[in-house]
């Protein structure tokens, strides 16, 4: 049986990459998730796989559309100012079909911010980053194992859906130490082959294209229309979402990621207080787990969206809630200083639960 | 009398049998050809991957009978280094124009050299930004007219033109780097030879391989076809002049060609 470890987080993606056959990395440096490119600059030649650092976020980015294209499992990782790079070679990535793990430790922003926590970048993750309309697979882990844990599922759904998948951290997951137990990867059976990724042709009929260009008529929309039900796909097979206390809930709390930390523990103490309040915490943030929101609001409309931003996810939350629920939000955008505490968010808890 | 007909001039296997969109008297025809010529010679078609760029070349999946990668603008070195890494044993190469490369591209083209990845890269420099309409590119001549330098470059605002070839040979990675042209016959041999020894050099590991190829393009310079042809010996070259400026597996002094 494999040792409980003690790992900070971003090791823990690393790790949980390399365990999923990742064999290919590139990246650049930014704060606050050198520990990933660092990691697998040390192990990757040593399973044999291929660490580059490159000159910018953008060739990184394009080093891991090639290798993806190329039916390599591949990864990279950044932060907020580097995903903004990547941007143009994400949608390349999402037009062209390219499945490929691209991490996200979120720092505040916007421009350079700063390199502490928070989820600024929900936005960016989940509506595109980049230009045309397209959409990725974004997993919001909440702890160091979950960071291991959902770097691997990221490497089967981009796989299964042929799609990038991101994974978004931030500063507090990444840079945290906690109990890991490493798990060895099981690829799924029924994941497709790769046969449109180009190898050099070998002997087939046609020689392979992994391209988003289309110019003749109708042929773009039919792409789109196509990557839209693969989305629609998404949406009907891999939600995943924690609840917790929604039946006798008077007030639901929600959040994602690290911010889902300080409200668990924030619930518990209101709990101890005789307060009835529940948690959903989406673990794909796309696709976004609207169902759950209808029903639990349903029967109880009050909801406080938490999170370490000004006001994104709770839109989703709103667009997903029933008719006439009552949906809050608290949240701070993050930078030195601007980390709520459990204290703060259970003051929050007190006031909307009475009013 | 058939037993006595030998082929002796054919389609290059690696070149599909489709008319290209290129316009009349444009070089890229010639200078797929070369490419796919090249690839033939090595018996290499089944093992090639292809990466297209931004620019007139982009339907190169259309043109080559091989695998192929549609990279974003500028970004197909680090796109050729992703593809190598996971095939190393295929032959990789890139097309790209002079837009896409020396301009937006040039961090990419510059690190890929750089680290020595063994890819080819063939570079084609018609001094314009062919299929946004000609504007001005980093490889256009001072005094030349294009959409975006109406009143003819002016290196004092608009800075000089980049003559890549010789940038790429100084630097470490790069194993080969050449100018050519295909104006002449003569001369599109010559380029072919040139373009060859570059997918060689890739198969037997020696570094980064460069071919910039100076090229006409009547369209966008308001020529025609034959004036084009013309202008690419007559006012490119003093610029660009032809040679090899790198060659590391050439014995002592480095080679210019004798015949130009």
């Amino acid at each position: 049986m494999k040792k409980r470890l003690f790992v900070k987080g971003n090791e823990a993606v690393a790790m949980g990459a390399i365990e999923a056959g990742c064999r290919y990395y590139f990246g650049y440096p930014i704060t606050p998730q050198n520990d990933i490119p660092e990691y697998m600059s040390r192990e990757m030649p040593r399973v044999g796989g291929c660490f580059i650092q490159a000159e910018s976020e953008v060739a990184a980015i394009n080093m891991v559309l090639g290798a993806g294209a190329a039916g390599g499992r591949v990864m990279t990782s950044s932060s907020g100012p580097g995903i903004s790079l990547k941007a143009e070679g994400i949608s390349f990535m999402a037009g062209s079909e390219v499945p490929a793990v691209i991490v996200n430790i979120q720092r505040p922003g916007p421009g350079l911010g700063g390199i502490d926590v928070s989820q600024a970048d929900y936005f960016q993750a989940v509506k595109g980053a980049g230009h045309g309309g397209y959409h990725l697979v974004v997993l919001a882990p909440h702890s160091v194992q979950e960071l291991y844990d959902l770097t691997m599922l990221a490497f089967d759904l981009a796989d299964r859906y042929r799609m990038p998948a991101l994974v978004l951290g931030d500063a507090m997951l990444g840079q945290m130490k906690e109990a890991l137990m490493p798990h060895p990867y099981q690829a799924p059976e029924d994941l497709p082959r790769k046969d449109w990724a180009v190898t050099g042709k070998h002997g087939r009929a046609k020689g392979n294209a992994v391209k988003s260009l289309y110019l003749g008529d109708g042929e773009l929309e039919a792409h789109n229309w196509h990557l839209h039900a693969k989305y629609a796909r998404l949406r009907e097979n891999e939600v995943r979402y924690e609840a917790t206390g929604l039946d006798d809930a008077e007030l639901i709390l929600t959040a994602f990621g690290g911010g889902a930390r300080i409200v668990k523990t924030a619930i518990a103490m209101a709990r101890r207080e005789g307060l009835k309040v529940g948690l959903i915490r989406p673990v794909t943030v796309y696709p976004f787990p609207a169902e759950i929101y209808r029903k639990a609001t349903e029967r109880t409309p009050k909801v406080l969206c938490v999170e370490l931003n000004n006001g994104q996810m709770v839109e989703d939350v709103r667009l997903s809630s029933a008719p006439g629920a009552d949906v809050r939000f608290y949240g701070r955008p993050g930078g030195t200083g601007s980390l709520p505490n459990p204290e703060e968010i259970f003051e929050q808890i007190c006031k909307h639960y009475k009013d | 009398m058939a037993s006595n007909v030998q082929t002796v001039f054919q389609r290059p296997s690696a070149l599909k049998e489709v008319p290209t969109h290129y316009c009349a008297g444009c070089h890229h025809g010639t200078v797929h050809r070369l490419v796919a010529e090249a690839i033939d010679q090595l018996g290499a078609q089944q093992q090639t991957i292809g990466i297209g760029s931004v620019g007139c070349s982009v339907l190169l999946y259309d043109y080559f009978d091989i695998d192929v990668v549609e990279a974003p603008h500028g970004r197909a070195p680090a796109v050729a280094t992703g593809v190598k890494h996971v095939h190393p044993d295929s032959v990789v190469f890139t097309y790209q124009g002079d837009g896409d490369l020396a301009a937006i591209g040039t961090a990419e083209i510059i690190h890929a050299a750089n680290r020595g990845e063994l890819i080819t890269v063939i570079f084609l420099n018609n001094t314009t930004y062919g299929m946004t309409g000609g504007q001005m590119a980093p490889t256009t001549l001072p005094g030349q007219v294009t959409t975006t330098s109406p009143y003819g470059r002016d290196v004092t605002t608009e800075g000089h033109p980049i003559r890549m070839a010789e940038l790429l040979a100084m630097l470490g990675g790069t194993g080969f780097s050449a100018r050519v042209a295909v104006d002449t016959p003569k001369r599109a041999i010559e380029a072919g030879r040139t373009i060859l020894k570059a997918f060689e050099m890739q198969k037997k590991k020696q570094g980064f391989a460069f071919v910039e190829v100076l090229g006409a393009c009547p369209t966008n310079w308001g020529m025609s076809a034959i004036d084009a042809n013309a202008r690419v010996e007559k006012e490119m070259m003093d610029f660009f002049p032809l040679g090899v400026y790198k060659d590391v597996t050439a014995d002592g002094e480095s080679n210019v060609f004798k015949t130009v």
